[in-house]
């Protein structure tokens, strides 16, 4: 069969099983989009911004567990895109993003759109590609789904020229297996591991399990409850895995880390035995490393080697799938017998009992944290959540107790302002039945407005909760925190009417200001199936997220909420993010 | 500590600086890099030499081992091991102290493999201390230019 290179690629797309494309048309991917035009099993969807199209396809990719696609041209098409790449890669995301490229004969004459895409993505990728002879590309293309999907997952890039695209050969098919000599993620456990992880287990007074990411990316949610449940451990969350536990079940202390609960910090810094679960000991987890769990050995589980030893120091590593690794401690804890741990529950439940979570409400204002709570009643626990990043995105990973997993869906390792209002477009196109909320804030959600447009056009329905404080909240919290209320930059002045903006993009806009509009309001939003709705809710500008363990302290150093006075940041500190 | 890091990666355009771009994004620190086809046209050889601790190192060797091009990644030092390097040297020969240099070639194991009136170009070829010894041993003021290759290594094993 001879094909031309972009029906070549359209064909391997075809076989991935790829249903829809996040793009945006531009010169070098012409021959792309024509090809793509006749192909009537892949549904593409055309952006307003290249970062949307990355983000879009993330979105899909985290409720879908499939490989997101995102399909950019050269040169600003690809640059663009890179902060999306980024935000995947740094969350472990699988996800194939095609570039086009100027013709090979004029790489390297700075001919117009032409950028070295290859360069330019290399340190935020998985893995990259530059495409410049026809006959490479079926295989390349299977190497890049390859790559993007298995193992620890991520972005992978397949730059394109346009010549590549033109050129027609002789196509005898899409390879069915690809063997990379220096590609082989996937390891099994190791029984010596596991047989020393036990040792540690069954002698721990004072467990925890510290679940992240991992757990939600290698869908190992049910094997995760079982080991929680056989072992009676507590478990706490990361930002990253909220979800893959249910944080309403009573073993759940909540998430952990820089705006964690006080019972999971606490428990982490007085353990004697943590067993890491698809979690990489990020920063905003440990806080000061020289503080971090004095009194405790670590069994860290993850699929990736380089994740073990970073930051931390481990005990026992245990290299694997999240799956595979639980399910082998369970079956070797089968027949043995664990120290009693009451003693520790009521320890537990002492430092539970201080209600961390407690917000002070003040009439005539609205708390944003009883937003996220009519948030969480009106959709009764069900919603897939995107979020943007800020403030509001620590409130709704606090006040959303998320039982399932891929219904939390934030940035959280680039921390991408803009990431939430294209997520939930991409959310909603994986799971059309789904009540998907984006919940943002004034700040966040003007990096990515556009794509009110693109939704009102692909049809995707969700609720955009605003938390319109008109301050960029966290960058105020920190101001009056550390630089003594000088609140450089950090207020939003001019704000668009978001309900006119709402409405004039073809959507529905709700403005509250009074609480007791809140729920009405929200209710109104969901009932509204097939429709995008912008909810507008100014809230308490002065509001902070606690409990918070300041820059430079330890677990045990939190501060509360109306109970601690913040206290001043050492050097150190400031020179933390 | 000084490490000798070997490398077997895909012959492939971008691999290089794939290696290079995460030395430097992960802020890992290079003190040699060199680099060459082997007899297996379809792989490079690629030895590093880096100092760090052995956090450091450890990092450095899983994170090379993560790059999809690279296909084994040996910790050198950690086993017995040849290492060599090789250093064009260009040196100011006047004739009165022409016989002092000729010393210190003949100590260091040096070779001139080309000589002008007033230039000899030697070569020196050992573990990277002998190339820097004799280096040191030359006045600083008559060595016009020096060209090192920088560390490449086999371990001794048969295999590895």
């Amino acid at each position: 069969m001879k094909l031309n290179g972009a029906q070549i690629l359209v064909n391997c797309l075809q076989n991935e099983g790829v249903e829809h494309i996040f793009g945006y048309p531009g010169g070098a991917v012409l021959h792309i989009y024509d090809a793509l035009d006749a192909c009537d099993n892949i549904a593409h969807i055309l952006v307003r911004h290249e970062q949307g199209a990355v983000h879009g396809a993330d979105g899909y990719a985290r409720v879908s567990g499939k490989c997101g696609v995102a399909l950019v041209t050269s040169g600003p098409g690809l640059t663009n895109a890179v902060t999306g790449i980024a935000t995947a890669h740094m969350d472990s995301i699988p996800m194939v993003v095609i570039s086009g490229q100027v013709s090979s004969a004029v790489i390297g004459n700075d001919a117009f759109q032409e950028v070295d895409a290859v360069g330019i993505t290399r340190s935020c990728v998985k893995h990259n590609f530059l495409v410049k002879d026809t006959n490479d590309l079926a295989n390349i293309v299977k190497k890049a789904f390859h790559i993007a999907t298995t193992g620890r997952p991520g972005p992978v890039l397949i730059d394109i020229t346009k010549d590549t695209t033109i050129t027609e050969i002789e196509f005898d098919g899409y390879p069915k297996s690809i063997n990379m000599r220096s590609y082989q993620p996937e390891t099994k456990v190791d029984a010596g591991q596991i047989d020393k992880a036990v040792a540690l287990i069954t002698q721990a007074k004072k467990p925890i399990i510290y679940s992240g990411g991992g757990s939600v990316i290698g869908n190992a949610s049910e094997m995760l409850r079982s080991f929680t449940r056989h072992t009676n451990f507590p478990i706490t969350q990361t930002l990253m895995g909220l979800g893959a536990y249910p944080a309403t079940d009573s073993q759940s202390l909540g998430m952990l880390g820089m705006h964690g609960t006080y019972e999971a910090n606490m428990a982490m810094h007085d353990s004697d035995c943590i067993i890491a679960v698809g979690a990489r000991f990020d920063d905003r987890i440990t806080g000061n490393l020289d503080k971090f769990c004095p009194y405790a050995k670590i069994i860290h589980i993850d699929i990736d080697p380089s994740s073990v030893g970073k930051t931390v120091g481990v005990d026992v590593a245990i290299i694997g799938q999240v799956n595979d690794a639980l399910n082998a401690l369970i079956q070797a804890l089968k027949d043995k017998k664990l120290v009693n741990i009451d003693a520790w529950w009521k320890q537990i439940e002492q430092w539970r009992g201080v209600d961390s979570m407690a917000y002070q409400t003040k009439s005539g204002v609205i708390k944003p944290q009883s937003v996220i709570e009519a948030l969480y009643e009106v959709t009764q626990g069900e919603a897939i959540v995107t979020s943007d990043v800020g403030q509001h995105q620590m409130w709704a990973a606090q006040y959303y107790p998320f039982d399932k997993p891929r219904r939390w869906i934030n940035s959280g390792g680039l921390g991408t302002m803009g990431f939430g209002l294209p997520a939930a477009m991409g959310a909603k196109l994986a799971d059309p039945k789904a009540d998907v909320a984006c919940v943002t804030g004034e700040g966040s959600i003007q990096m990515m407005l556009q794509e009110l447009s693109t939704m009102l056009q692909y049809d995707t329905p969700v609720k955009i909760i605003n938390l319109n404080n008109g301050y960029l909240g966290m960058v105020r919290q920190w101001q009056e925190f550390f630089y003594e209320k000088r609140y450089a930059m950090s207020y939003m002045d001019a704000l668009p009417d978001f309900v006119k903006l709402a409405e004039s993009y073809g959507h529905i806009g709700i403005k509250v200001e009074k609480e007791q509009d809140l729920k009405p309001a929200l209710i109104e939003a969901f009932k509204q199936k097939d429709r995008t709705v912008f909810v507008d809710i100014l809230t308490d500008p002065s509001e902070n997220v606690f409990p918070m363990i300041p820059s430079g302290a330890g677990h045990h150093e939190m501060l509360l909420a109306g109970r601690d006075e913040m206290a001043s940041v050492n050097d150190e500190g400031l020179h933390l993010v | 500590m000084r490490h000798i890091i070997s490398l077997q990666l895909e012959n492939e355009s971008g691999a290089l600086s794939r290696v290079a771009g995460l030395f430097s994004a992960r802020g890992f620190n290079i003190e040699s890099l060199t680099v060459a086809p082997t007899n297996d046209e379809t792989l490079s050889r690629m030895t590093i030499v880096s100092i760090g601790d052995d956090g450091i190192i450890e990092q450095i060797v899983k994170q090379l081992d993560k790059l999809i091009d690279v296909v084994t990644v040996t910790n050198l030092t950690a086993t017995e091991h040849i290492e060599r390097e090789l250093a064009l040297v260009k040196i100011d020969v006047n004739p009165n102290f022409r016989a002092e240099i000729d010393k210190h070639i003949d100590e260091h194991g040096g070779k001139i493999v080309d000589a002008s009136e007033d230039t000899y170009t030697v070569e020196v070829v050992g573990k990277s201390q002998r190339v820097s010894d004799f280096l040191e041993a030359i006045d600083a003021l008559k060595i016009l230019e020096v060209s090192r290759t920088g560390v490449t290594g086999v371990c001794q094993k048969r295999e590895y």
